[in-house]
């Protein structure tokens, strides 16, 4: 991975983090990672739990400012000060379990904080008819056929709240998705058709950060893929320099699973 | 823009879809179950209390039901935006004191002291809100202690300026004759007579509405009280909606404390300690989820409406009026039970 100057800018990355540091206090939260995401590209930050995943989505998404390092925008050095400013540099967060308000109707959440209006002063008022028709049409291009889009959006099963929040980022021009563990919770059938999602958005011309502690799903369909273990980084690979199963080894700390192995099968042995 | 995944159903009607009859639309309604408490509370007293049914009764269960509900209208917005408000009841008085004491002590126009009033009440309504989003802290608490200080700031100061716990008569003042016009004045519609606070009443459960439903701030509302954190990551301004609801709780309180003001020329600096737990109980009753993100202003409006009933049923009916904060207490429960059942069985044939 090569460090982008400003000569680059014409192929600068949409979002590069150059040994990006932070600390919460006198804890080393994430320490000297970089990696680049690029238009048409997935990139797979994987990681165990305390990895330094959610520290890193933070600083991206703009909910957290990076204590050392670089954060570039296409190729322009940025601090975000709050999420808006992500937004409006064209970076959608979707978050595993904030991705919607679970009361709302699926419309009201579609156009949630950027709600479109007519009419003037006094009169001036959401057009509920318009948000209505385009959350269906935007859902149906990314292929999401949603019964009702009057529901509540806490009636739709977790993968298909994940899809509606995707569907979101993509109607509203972002350029850079990032995925916060989407497939967690999700059972294997519905883990599946997120990341038809995904890379449906990918299709679509945008860059994807994908956070996950699944290799399986992150080889299926990353680009890129930066190991994080206890904040540091552990490894950086594109998708022709790593298999599957090196990956899978990696992620599980090699000699850790062999220790771990070690330790389980004691019981059966007796 | 075209797509991977071939959408399997833009053509056809989607079979999965089954038809929402009318019925169970109305049955989505937050305001349902209060309506359903609000009917049975009419044919109850309609039953038990013979002067209930009469025109000039209307007039009156609707002025005491205006008095709360124009103060439970910004409470239920509050709520749906997931906080509470305990200083509401004791900010009406304060606000009245306020313009009260400030036309009289400056032999001011009764209009200079609403005016003021205004400006202080907004700020303590913006107070509580700053004071929220900054420290964090429940909401329960940080208008627990407004709620405390504007009481004790009630009696200290209105004894310190007044030197008697009430303030003194400001009947004579100029001015005094057009703002009671517009704040405590009376129609007369096919000979009953009908308070000007009703109008604020319905005028206020309309523009709530409309907000609520048809504005990017309501919007907000449900969605700061829904998920606040999701909000945040999508861009609303969390602070300023909060901050905003509790301002409207200030406007209203002004508008009811004018209306405590005009209504009887003189204030009595305790009232108002215990109305809080009032405005809240109808908005609940009203189909306000406490935890927030649900709800609506009709539903504070039949809420309000129940309570008017109440109070004033008992009175019809010649019971003593004991009573009735045990009725009240029963419909809380009744309602919010309804409440929940409905919504559960609504969301359970989704």
């Amino acid at each position: 991975m090569t460090t982008g100057t400003s000569v680059t800018t014409a192929t600068a990355p949409l979002v590069e983090l150059d040994d990006v540091s932070k600390y919460y206090g006198n804890i080393r939260a994430l320490e000297g990672v970089s990696l680049e995401v690029r238009a048409g590209e997935i990139t797979c930050v994987l990681g165990d739990n305390g990895a330094g995943k959610s520290t890193l989505i933070k600083i991206v998404a703009g909910l957290h400012r990076h204590d050392a390092g670089t954060f570039r925008i296409e190729g322009e050095e940025v601090a975000l000060a709050n999420p808006r400013d992500a937004l409006d540099r064209g970076i959608a967060t979707v978050y595993q379990d904030l991705a919607v308000v679970p009361l709302m109707p699926v419309w009201r959440n579609f156009f949630l904080g950027s709600e479109p209006t007519k009419g003037k002063g006094p009169l001036k008022r959401l057009d509920a008819g318009l948000m209505r028709t385009t959350t269906r049409e935007a859902l149906l291009r990314m292929g999401i056929d949603l019964r009702d889009v009057d529901q509540p959006i806490g009636t739709l099963s977790g993968g298909e709240r994940q899809c509606v929040a995707i569907a979101r980022a993509v109607h509203f021009g972002a350029k850079v998705l990032v995925l916060d563990e989407p497939t967690a919770a999700l059972g294997v059938k519905q883990s599946g058709v997120v990341l038809k999602y995904v890379a449906a958005a990918r299709d679509q011309g945008l860059g994807v950060v994908l956070i996950t502690h699944n290799p399986h799903h992150a080889h299926l369909v990353g680009d890129r893929f930066v190991l994080l273990k206890r904040g540091v980084m552990a490894g950086s690979h594109t998708k022709d320099s790593v298999t599957l199963d090196e990956l899978t080894r990696q992620m599980a700390g090699g000699s850790e699973l062999e220790d771990l192995r070690h330790e389980l099968e004691r019981p059966s042995a007796t | 823009m075209s797509s991977t995944a071939p959408p399997s159903g833009i053509d056809h009607v989607d079979e999965r879809l089954l038809r929402t009859t009318p019925l169970k639309k109305l049955l989505a309604r937050p305001e349902l179950g209060s309506v359903v408490g609000a009917a049975a509370v009419f044919v109850f007293f309609a039953v038990f209390a013979d002067s209930f049914l009469r025109a000039s009764s209307l007039g009156t269960v609707l002025y005491a039901a205006s008095t709360i509900g124009i103060m439970a209208v910004p409470v239920a917005l509050l709520m749906i935006g997931g906080e509470f408000d305990l200083s509401a009841g004791v900010m009406v008085t304060s606000s009245a004191l306020v313009s009260s004491m400030f036309s009289y002590q400056m032999t001011a126009n009764v209009w200079v002291g609403v005016g003021v009033s205004l400006l202080v009440t907004l700020a303590i309504g913006v107070f509580n809100g700053v004071m929220l989003t900054r420290t964090k802290l429940p909401s329960f608490i940080i208008t627990l202690g407004t709620f405390l200080m504007l009481t004790g700031l009630n009696l200290g100061l209105t004894k310190l300026i007044s030197g008697t716990v009430s303030t003194k008569t400001i009947a004579d003042m100029e001015g005094f004759p057009s703002a009671r016009k517009l704040f405590a004045s009376q129609l007369t519609l096919g000979g009953v007579e009908f308070k000007v606070t009703i109008l604020w009443w319905f005028g206020l459960v309309a523009l709530a509405t409309w907000i609520l439903l048809r504005t990017r701030f309501g919007n907000w509302i449900f969605a700061v009280g829904g998920g606040a954190e999701a909000a945040r990551a999508v861009g609303v301004p969390v602070r300023r909606t909060k901050i905003g609801l509790y301002a409207g709780v200030a406007l209203c309180a002004w508008i009811s404390g004018q209306h405590l003001l005009f209504s009887f020329d003189v204030v009595q600096s305790g009232e108002g300690v215990g109305n809080e737990l009032i405005y809240i109980i109808a908005a609940v009753i009203g189909g306000c989820l406490i935890t927030g993100g649900y709800g609506s202003a009709i539903g504070s409006a039949v809420g309000a409406l129940i309570f008017g009933m109440t109070s004033k049923g008992i009175v019809y009916a010649e019971w003593n009026p004991d009573w009735f904060k045990f009725f009240l207490g029963a419909m809380l429960l009744l309602a919010t039970l309804l409440n929940a059942w409905i919504r559960k069985r609504v969301e359970a044939t989704k």
